[in-house]
């Protein structure tokens, strides 16, 4: 059986952890390909127009699966990834805001365990193995040694990406969002912290090659995920109020610890147009920033953005980060 | 914290809630200072300072909060929550957004109960010097009954307004009731008050030949419960002669129980409804929404309006998903989404499209069996008293979201 995984969302946290698990329960695991124009303008047409543009593009991959002739759809439901937090209400209802199109659009069947860690985060496993259990008649031993394979593929993954390794680099055939050259670093490196969801900045169609080109432009880049998740975690209690969105406590844990150890000399911040968690929490994340005197710059994207805009705003950005570093050492 | 003599709280506008918090402060001993009502200038004071993807509640709520900072309150209370809505986390941007404006004010963030009833307790000691736990829970009671009772005279007067034979009767009638109910105090005035408001409401002139429409509402519950958020949606439907039924109230909201005393039918039962269509709660008001536009079309109602702000994330899952529930259960769902650029004129153009798309559904042949609805129907809670007393008597205020 051939079980196809869109390549949007949480693709880009948890792509190992799944295909290695869906793989050891003795699947055949397909990726759809790179986000292009026809798989988002097929999205946008089918999803609901207020959604955000990576939930668009997921509709979008899913009909690419369809058409690449794959026997069932992983659409996870992620309720929570830790305890006392939701991951986003979109991954809750993801499940069913698909189901509600797959009769119409001719969908596979959909695989949605669902995965809730909230109130007791040993369930997590058996959730796992009940699915395996439930779906494809395995018993324990196999669910288990699926699931213990799955954790150290993840584990390998995420200590590939402290090391500095990107999504990019390590996710199936995800090679052309790479920078095309390197001009030589003026006025002594500058470090910016590219703040965002994994889903938006990774996908080089939805955020316009961000990466490469900021990478062109001979700028040192850290994203959060280069940063151990516990000290993240820990940095992000530094709200007023805990968040109970686990992917935005990662984008706070990021500003936070990157401007509280002075890491970076600028932050872009990458949000999706209708994002209703950033929406929030961008009154915090440009507060913090302005507090620590970070130059600070949000780029919301949505099926509509423009690459000249995109590219002169990163142009202005760099040039004022780079005048602001020659004259500090001038001074 | 200021001393209490000092305090003048001030809370967002939502619905009939302040009525209900009238009372509360009054009781409690504590200067309220209520923010002007809603309006244009409030949305735009709001607008000006809020970020720019945030829910319209938001903007409302800030453009309130700075209104009734300039009138003299020195103490915000706003309700909390764990998620997923984006609600939970208002109170915090919005102290955030006017303490980096440069006012200067206590904020206090009222979580759920069920966070933990000592915390609960202590954010209204803040409030109130010398209260006893006891004396609280008396006075939430007391305060919450009244509420119940606010919002009974709303839910009659949606369905009195359809039928009313001078327009605007049943407006008049409401303002007359909530005044009468308003001055009540003690528990046995509270009960005569809420049925002489009642007898006022029930008084308006009514034409029960008139051949009417059933819409549901549902939706997100700011905008069901914010007239000025909706452009007073229910009276327009009202004057087209449509009988209305909403499924969000303020009491049903704030009650920590999950059975929805006012809209009549629990949470648990319109989870049981959305069950085939989402299986899980996305927050907010997302699943309610479906399970009931599923019950509205199992009750025979004519059509469904859902409401939502632009950008909601629970709603813009039901939405999604609505397509399919309409195509099974063959009912007409609107949906309006509103931001700080919708138009009054838009809006109603949209409901009279509906409107006349369900007179042409039904084939222009008045039914017979709404016409019975012209009389009192019973009102919910009212089948027993004990009922109504036990609910009062779980009286917290926490957030449904």
């Amino acid at each position: 059986m051939r079980v196809g995984i869109p390549r949007s969302l949480l693709y880009y946290k948890y792509l190992p952890f799944w295909k290695t698990f869906l793989t050891g329960l003795g699947l055949e695991v397909e990726t759809s390909p790179l986000t292009n124009k026809k798989i988002l303008s097929a999205g946008v047409k089918v999803a609901e127009n207020e959604l955000c543009v990576p939930v668009k593009a997921f509709y979008g991959h899913c009909m690419s699966l369809r058409d690449s002739g794959v026997d069932a759809l992983f659409v996870p439901r992620v309720v929570s990834v830790e305890e006392r937090a939701y991951t986003c209400p979109k991954f809750l209802g993801l499940p069913d805001m698909v189901g509600a199109v797959a009769d119409n659009l001719g969908l596979p069947p959909l695989l949605t365990p669902k995965l809730n860690q909230r109130e007791k985060p040993s369930e997590f496993k058996w959730q796992l193995i009940n699915f395996a259990r439930e779906q494809f008649g395995l018993g324990l031993l196999d669910g288990v040694a699926a699931l213990e394979s799955a954790k150290v593929a993840q584990r390998r993954y995420e200590e590939s990406l402290v090391a500095g390794r990107r999504p990019l680099d390590l996710l199936p055939a995800s090679k052309l969002n790479r920078p095309r050259w390197r001009s030589p670093v003026k006025g002594g490196p500058r470090r910016i912290g590219l703040l965002g969801h994994p889903y938006n900045i990774y996908d080089g169609y939805i955020t316009q090659n961000l990466i490469a080109r900021l990478e062109e432009t001979g700028v040192e880049l850290i994203v959060p995920e280069m940063t151990d998740h516990h000290v993240l975690m820990e940095a992000a209690t530094d709200v007023p109020k805990q968040l109970y969105w686990s992917y935005e406590k990662e984008i706070m844990g990021a500003i936070n610890h990157w401007t509280g150890n002075r890491l970076v000399d600028g932050v872009i911040y990458v949000l999706a147009f209708a994002c209703g968690p950033d929406s929030l929490i961008q009154v915090l994340i440009e507060h913090r920033a302005r507090q620590h005197k970070v130059p600070l710059m949000s780029l919301t994207v949505d099926e509509h953005s423009g690459e000249a805009g995109l590219v002169t705003r990163i142009e202005a950005f760099v040039d004022m980060l780079t005048r602001k570093k020659s004259a500090m050492s001038a001074a | 914290m200021r001393p209490v003599s000092e305090i003048k709280v001030t809370t967002p506008h939502l619905g009939n809630l302040h009525l209900l918090l009238d009372d509360l402060f009054d009781r409690l001993g504590v200067e309220y200072i209520k923010p002007p009502p809603s309006s244009t200038k409030t949305l735009q004071i709001g607008v000006k300072h809020s970020p720019e993807f945030a829910c319209l509640p938001l903007k409302i709520n800030l453009g309130n909060f700075i209104q009734a900072l300039e009138q003299g309150a020195n103490t915000i209370a706003m309700a909390g929550g764990h998620g997923p809505c984006r609600f939970g986390y208002y109170g915090i941007v919005e102290e955030r957004i006017l303490r980096d404006l440069g006012y200067d004010f206590d904020f206090i963030m009222l979580e759920p109960f069920r966070d933990g009833p000592r915390a609960f307790y202590r954010t209204f000691a803040e409030l109130s010097a010398g209260l006893s736990i006891l004396k609280l829970w008396k006075i939430l009671k007391s305060s919450f009954t009244k509420g119940r009772a606010f919002d009974r005279l709303t839910w009659r007067s949606l369905q009195v307004r359809a039928f009313e034979v001078n327009r605007g009767d049943t407006n008049k009638a409401l303002r007359r009731a909530e005044k009468i109910l308003a001055a009540a105090r003690s528990p046995e005035e509270v009960t005569a008050a809420a049925a002489e408001s009642m007898s006022v409401i029930n008084s308006v002139e009514q034409d029960p030949g008139r051949d009417i429409f059933k819409v549901g509402i549902v939706g997100e519950f700011y905008l069901l419960l914010e007239p000025f958020s909706n452009f007073d949606l229910e009276e327009i439907l009202g004057n087209m002669g449509v009988y209305l039924e909403r499924t969000v109230w303020v009491t049903d909201w704030i009650a920590p129980r999950r059975d929805n005393k006012i809209f009549g039918f629990s949470k648990h039962l319109l989870a049981e409804k959305a069950e085939p269509f989402l299986s899980h709660n996305v927050g907010g008001e997302g699943r309610e929404t479906i399970g009931s536009t599923v019950l509205f079309a199992e009750r025979g109602f004519d059509g469904v309006i859902q409401l939502l702000p632009f950008g909601c994330m629970p709603e813009n899952i039901a939405t999604s998903i609505l397509p399919k529930v309409q195509q099974q259960h063959d009912i007409p769902v609107l949906t309006l989404a509103f931001d700080e650029q919708t138009g009054r004129a838009g809006m109603v153009t949209r409901l009279e499209a509906f409107v006349d798309l369900l007179k042409a559904r039904r084939g222009g042949a008045p039914l017979a069996s709404w016409k019975r609805a012209a009389k009192p129907e019973t009102m919910p809670g009212d089948s027993c008293a004990g009922c109504a007393a036990k609910s009062a008597s779980g009286s917290a205020c926490s957030s449904s979201s």
